[in-house]
């Protein structure tokens, strides 16, 4: 693929991996492997004796299969751990049943709160979710059990598709959109089409009339941060609120949200976006302590 | 009398000239942004079709989103309303009216004058509506005219996941990577529409006559996945069904005339 060709995909975020300094997996006594595999993107995260020791985060292909190898592949990138190593690993995700090497699958709803819980430490009460084809608000326990949950996964207004449809349709990088949300004089009113197909239509009506492309992202980010407000609104928000999945990283969107639910989010250091690998390689370490966990 | 009717709607305006009840001349034209010169423009062209002049015309009648927009309207006539009244126009035995246009998809049950009893609307997603087979066909690499006679050319059954336009995109996408034929695509993509607008119909009950109306009626792929849906031999479709609610809306007005 040429460099011209790359620069049209506005869509495009950098996928990465990352490696935990401070522990030899040498001395671990259990390594275990959570394999997220989205609509969108994929997540490896190793964990030994359940504290993380590499991961990875990247695009998800065609083919869900693939797609858990190549994320476990950038996992274990620069490592030299061996696969062999791995004492149990987990799927999850929407392609969590065509996670080849997993042992077993658990649903993105349980693994989302478990990674969330560990990620943002155990004051979790309300975890938020919004994943590249859907978005989940999910209630749990202090143990980061769920409680109750809600999900949107038929309609991609208020998910991360729906901003890739924006960031290509203004020629912003997706990266980008948060922060130019804010280069504007005054908070337009939000784009009022709920359907992204429509909203694409009404976005275009706005720059005929003359409005910037930062003004089209703020009334863009806002009309979703509105749209994932009514779905968490429905299941009631607990404070330890966390968010999870690519969506969290779009200041844009974030900041209009919270504002409108009146509740600050928590902070985390960590990549948002590992949530899910995260809890099932928990949940993989928990089975493997209680003996339940053995490797096919 | 001489009464014009004009439905400024999402994607196409359209004008009708009726004299004395009967259709004398119609035009149609893009929308576009600006909707108060597409109303003139379409309203021109229907003039022209007729062969009358603007001081020709007693009475101006509008519906449609666009309906504001319509400055010299004597009436504005409610959309449900409107269709209600043409498909009774068109076809006095009909029971049930459907008006599928680009970005809108309404079921209206109606009585044997033409008066609206019950109704069914989606105006916000356009899984139901014209635009989804707009994105279908942008996705495959189709021309939308080419989309329902292709549809007509399968006989398969693929089931769609998605109901989402966006994520529908996707799965076509999927469809065609998995190397299946675009007639098979197309038939999909018609028959996933025609179960969400069947639906839409059942809520309001299906009464026959059923009497189609709107842009999307133009398409012969999408008619015949509705009837299967339905699972009744015909649909009532008049000639040039994109008028539909422009005529309703002019016969609303003569009869209040």
């Amino acid at each position: 693929m040429g460099e011209e060709e790359k620069k049209q995909e506005y869509w495009r975020w950098t996928e990465s991996n990352w490696k935990n300094p401070g522990i030899k997996w040498e001395d671990a006594k259990i390594v275990t492997v959570g394999i997220d595999v989205g609509s969108v993107s994929s997540q490896a995260v190793v964990m030994t004796d359940g504290q993380v020791y590499a991961y990875s985060n990247m695009r998800t292909g065609s083919d869900s299969p693939e797609s858990a190898r190549n994320a476990l592949n950038l996992g274990l990138e620069g490592t030299s751990m061996p696969e062999s190593r791995i004492d149990y690993c987990i799927g999850t995700g929407y392609g969590r049943v065509n996670v080849p090497m997993a042992d077993r699958s658990i649903t993105e709803i349980a693994c989302h709160a478990r990674g969330a819980h560990f990620i943002y430490g155990p004051e979790v009460r309300t975890v938020l979710d919004i994943g590249g084809q859907d978005c989940k608000a999910i209630r749990c326990d202090q143990k980061g059990k769920v409680t109750n949950f809600l999900m949107n996964d038929k309609c991609a207004a208020g998910t991360g598709r729906g901003m890739e449809v924006f960031a290509d349709l203004l020629s912003v990088p997706i990266v980008d959109v948060g922060e130019r949300s804010f280069e504007v004089k005054e908070e337009p009113e939000p784009v009022s089409s709920i359907c992204v197909v429509y909203a694409k239509t009404e976005a275009t009506g706005l720059l005929r009339k003359g409005w910037a492309v930062n003004e089209v992202l703020a009334a863009y980010c806002s009309a979703m941060g509105h749209r994932i407000f009514t779905l968490i609104e429905r299941i009631g928000i607990e404070k330890g609120f966390a968010i999870t999945g690519g969506l969290a990283k779009n200041r844009g969107v974030i900041e209009r949200l919270t504002k409108e639910i009146g509740v600050e989010p928590m902070h985390t250091e960590w990549d948002t976006q590992i949530a899910g690998a995260a809890g099932a390689a928990l949940f993989g370490y928990a089975l493997v302590q209680k003996g339940k966990g053995r490797r096919k | 009398m001489i009464i014009a009717g004009i439905d400024c709607g999402a994607k196409n305006t359209k004008s009708v000239i009726l004299r004395d009840g009967k259709i004398i001349g119609k035009g149609m034209t893009l929308t576009g942004f600006d909707q108060a010169s597409a109303v003139k423009e379409s309203l021109d062209a229907a003039l022209k079709d007729a062969g009358i002049d603007a001081k020709d015309v007693d009475k101006i009648s509008g519906t449609g989103a666009g309906m504001e927009e319509i400055k010299d309207a004597s009436m504005k006539v409610n959309e449900i309303r409107a269709m209600a009244k043409a498909a009774n126009y068109f076809f006095p035995s009909a029971r049930t009216v459907t008006d599928v246009g680009a970005e809108m998809g309404r079921a209206v049950k109606i009585d044997e004058r033409g008066k609206a009893i019950d109704f069914a609307i989606n105006e916000k997603c356009a899984a139901g509506a014209g635009a989804f087979i707009e994105a279908m066909a942008r996705a495959i690499e189709v021309e939308l005219e080419e989309m329902g006679p292709m549809a007509l050319q399968s006989d398969k059954s693929i089931p769609m996941n998605a109901q989402c336009a966006i994520f529908a995109e996707s799965e076509v996408v999927g469809l065609i990577h998995a190397k299946t034929v675009k007639e098979d695509i197309s038939k999909a993509i018609h028959d996933a529409m025609a179960s969400r607008i069947v639906s839409m119909i059942r809520r309001i009950g299906v009464n026959e006559d059923i009497v189609m109306i709107g842009g999307v009626a133009l398409n012969p792929g999408f008619v015949g996945c509705l009837k299967r849906e339905l699972g009744i031999d015909r649909v009532y479709i008049p000639a040039d069904p994109a008028f539909g609610a422009a005529v309703g809306a002019a016969v609303v007005l003569k009869e209040e005339a």
